[in-house]
């Protein structure tokens, strides 16, 4: 029997990127706010101290610092002609466990989404018109706008102090900055960081092939940074340890250091860890959330209950945590009907492995140092000849040299073992690099999650259950963008280069990115989307979803800046909407 | 697998025994078999020197260093997997929380699945281990009339291979698998920071001309194909031996 807690006004399960912005905003409308994690606490001190965090084999290979498949996973299966099987040890995806949530151990790559991504559907009919959108394809518009988003992005790109060169500031393009990116009002608030070699030679080689290269923008900090909640940040000192690791010295935006020294002080704000929430309550009217039941580290279940429930775990956690709790309709793929779990989305990345003459020290990095062209993303270019939708960023990045798994590739027909493999790793250690595309994926009717009529967690609950393949329109677009890349990485003038083209189907491991989106799918239609374009749930006005699982589909950029954004968008939403008149914000 | 009345299952303190038992409540399975399986260590367990190996026998360490010899072999360039300790950083792996899956969703049912459904054995990595050398050896016994550590290099190199392609029919497990994890945890124990018993002296970081694990770079990054010259250094500091003196 469940321990009755006092109420809270708001509980938001999970306390990572999205449970944090939220905490300081909601506390700061004069809200009581709690937040449940299901991992541990973790500040800079003593957990990501420089002494010990810079340990490949530990962070990187055995996956300290994310979630642990024995307690939470998933199943998962290419088509539903197939049994899924559970994902039984981590592979393509990485989410975090713990206060902090993958915003620890992030590289730091951050972007905003294309103006037109935000209204997909409506934008590729205008342009090129309805049958240029596949039948299966299951595109929508966000029912939120760029221009209405970024005053967000800039909100929490100056909470991050994100690094970076504007290349369109009030609709005046800007030398040196990327210009096909949306408008903003203002520039970054720190400058780029440093370039490493291996940037600059691909920044040289990309200007020579006639595009426009910028540096990326960065969560790493190219100076100190004193953010506008008081919180200081160090400069970066490239020690190449972002991805997979948590930064020691204060140099990478994460909930630790840019929110948590001045929410985790207010009274009106809580946490508990090591506590997983296993349902949303309801009342007997179906239509409204009481609270959360979750259990502790010692088996104890509690009902939370609370005005407001706001969904803040990694992308398909919350789905799982709708479709457990019966919150809005589960989508089924052979009617199309229903939505939660429906518009599952990931990207698709491919790379150019390039074996240099100079000598670029690839140790000397961060995670966010990168030089990008952006010509071939979202619809920068014309693609009608091309018969495909999407596309994606040409980047390289000199995240680190981390000896176990970051070296590039070697060299075509270098064996996987023995003396030629040691020389060829020998050779190219120091004197390569890897060119990334990172590639769109759309959304379909037959990619969705949904609950596992087989494999249970730990409490007994089915698992989620994932059905995922990538499609023809992705295939060809990588293909496209990995030809561009291979074009960048000749007129580098290199040895040699090996082009890694994503053929086939996708696979739940190796690892590829952990920009899982979509299941609760934001939009402007209750038999299309989860939630509005204010994140509210249609079907439970006091329940929010926050995260990528509600991108309808996933755009060609790392996706925590559009989260960020959508964060602060909700936020406000609920401040100065929601709480003014709790209710369903929009009515159709 | 183990002989329940060898003298590590005599070992297990009060504590830990409580501690398995919860993980073992924590995972959904019985208490009895992770209990049992944190016992497999057996009295055989080898030695060599002033390492004392936790999880493999004599024989299986035989086996892994005639294995990872040929996967990154001594040459001129300097020494390869065996000379940097792999075998034991494999060994330590093994005994610990990696070894036992403990952070791997190990519930039935059990099935073979799609290439893309990834890794769906029944066995832990530490009894993939046991179960794959077991049959090697018999292979190489049934092939050659000798175990695989007895074997010629070049003979070594062929039955690898074998197992690489999955052309050797191995009783209890798929060769591939087992190959898969031996290559990985020998570039694992080749390139990770010697604090874990591998890559003893740096090694494998020398070979590379990675300096190890330093903190700041901001004065060097844009010294454009200036070679970085300091030597490696580890979390253990200049030591690239620290794991014998743990152990």
């Amino acid at each position: 029997m469940a321990t009755r807690l006092k109420p809270v006004d708001v509980v938001l399960v999970g306390f990572g990127w999205t449970g944090s912005i939220l905490a300081q905003e909601l506390t700061d409308a004069g809200l009581q706010v709690l937040a449940i994690e299901r991992g541990k606490f973790r500040d800079t001190v003593p957990d990501f101290a420089t002494t010990h965090i810079q340990d490949e084999l530990k962070y990187a290979v055995r996956n300290a610092l994310f979630e642990e498949p024995a307690r939470e996973t998933l199943t998962f299966r290419n088509s539903s002609a197939e049994t899924a099987l559970p994902m039984r040890h981590l592979g393509s995806f990485n989410p975090a466990s713990g206060v902090g949530g993958a915003g620890v151990h992030w590289n730091g790559q951050n972007w905003r989404f294309l103006p037109s991504d935000f209204v997909q559907r409506s934008h590729i009919e205008e342009r090129y018109g309805k049958k240029f959108i596949p039948e299966d394809m299951t595109i929508q518009d966000w029912g939120v706008t760029y221009n209405e988003l970024e005053p967000y992005y800039d909100k929490w790109e100056y909470m991050c102090g994100i690094s970076g060169e504007a290349g369109n500031i009030r609709g005046k393009l800007q030398s040196g900055g990327n210009p096909f990116e949306g408008a903003r009002a203002r520039g970054y608030p720190l400058p780029p960081l440093k370039r490493s070699y291996a940037t600059a030679i691909f920044d040289k080689a990309a200007r020579e092939a006639g595009f426009k290269p910028f540096p990326c923008a960065a969560a790493n900090t190219s100076q100190p940074y004193k953010n506008p909640y008081g919180v200081q940040m160090g400069q970066c000192t490239y020690c190449g340890y972002c991805e997979w690791f948590a930064c020691g010295n204060y140099s990478k935006s994460s909930p630790q250091t840019t929110i948590l020294p001045v929410l985790l002080k207010k009274d009106n704000f809580a946490y508990r860890t090591l506590c997983d929430v296993t349902r949303v309550n309801k009342d007997s009217s179906g239509k409204r959330a009481t609270g959360v039941t979750y259990v502790d580290v010692q088996g104890r279940e509690f009902e939370q209950p609370a005005e407001l429930v706001i969904l803040c775990a990694f992308a398909q956690h919350n789905v799982h945590l709708l479709l457990l709790s019966g919150i809005g309709a589960p989508y089924d793929p052979k009617t199309n009907g229903g939505v939660v779990g429906r518009n599952y989305a990931y990207q698709i990345t491919s790379s150019v492995d390039v074996f240099l003459n100079e000598n670029v020290n690839p140790f000397m990095g961060a995670g966010a140092l990168g030089q990008a062209i952006d010509e071939f993303n979202g619809d920068n270019f014309d693609h009608a000849p091309h018969k495909f939708i999407g596309g994606g960023y040409i980047a390289l990045w000199t995240t680190g040299g981390r000896p176990i798994l970051q070296q590039h590739g070697l060299p075509d027909g270098t064996p996987k073992w023995g003396s030629d493999w040691k020389k060829a790793r020998h050779e190219n250690y120091l004197r390569s690099a890897s060119i990334a595309t990172h590639g769109s994926v759309m959304s379909y009717r037959d990619s969705y999650l949904d609950l596992d009529p087989t494999y249970r967690d730990v409490y007994g609950n089915p698992l989620l259950r994932l059905t995922f393949d990538f499609h023809d329109n992705e295939h060809k677009m990588s293909k496209f963008l990995t030809d561009k890349a291979a074009l960048i990485g000749k007129a580098m003038k290199p040895r040699s280069i090996k082009v890694n083209y994503r053929e086939g189907h996708y696979s739940i491991l190796p690892y590829e990115t952990t920009h899982n989106t979509g299941g609760a799918a934001m939009g402007t239609d209750p038999k299309t989307s989860v939630v509005n374009r204010y994140l509210q749930c249609w079907d439970m006005p006091n329940v929010f979803v926050m995260g990528a699982s509600v991108f309808p589909q996933n755009a060609g950029y790392n996706p925590t800046g559009t989260v960020g954004a959508l964060t602060f968008w909700a936020a406000d939403a609920i401040r100065n909407r929601y709480m003014k008149n709790p209710g369903q914000l929009i009515h159709t | 697998m183990g002989n329940p009345t060898n003298v590590r299952t005599l070992r297990i303190s009060r504590r830990n025994l409580l501690r398995a038992s919860a993980i073992a409540v924590a995972a959904g399975c019985g208490v009895i078999p992770r209990v049992a399986w944190c016992a497999t260590p057996n009295s055989s367990t080898g030695s060599r020197g002033s390492e004392a190996f936790a999880y493999f026998t004599q024989d299986e360490i035989a086996f892994l260093d005639a294995a990872v010899d040929r996967l990154i072999p001594a040459d001129d360039l300097g020494p390869g997997a065996k000379e940097a300790n792999v075998t034991f950083f494999i060994d330590q792996q093994m005994a610990g929380s990696f070894g036992r899956a403990e952070t791997w969703y190990m519930q039935g049912p059990w099935k073979q699945g799609t290439p893309q459904q990834g890794y769906q054995l029944k066995l832990t990595p530490a009894q993939l281990y046991r179960a794959g050398i077991r049959n090697v050896n018999e292979y190489c016994q049934r092939t050659f009339k000798k175990d695989f550590s007895e074997l010629d290099a070049g003979i070594r190199d062929r039955v690898l291979h074998g197992l690489e392609k999955g052309d050797i029919a191995l009783r209890d497990t798929p060769a591939k698998d087992f190959f898969e994890m031996l290559l990985k945890n020998t570039g694992e124990g080749f390139f990770a920071d010697p604090i874990y018993g591998g890559n003893q002296h740096f090694a494998g970081w020398t070979l590379l001309g990675f300096p190890g694990p330093r903190y700041n770079y901001i004065n060097e990054i844009d010294q454009f194909g200036k070679p970085y010259t300091l030597p490696p250094v580890g979390l253990a500091g200049r030591n690239g031996s620290p794991a014998k003196r743990n152990v």
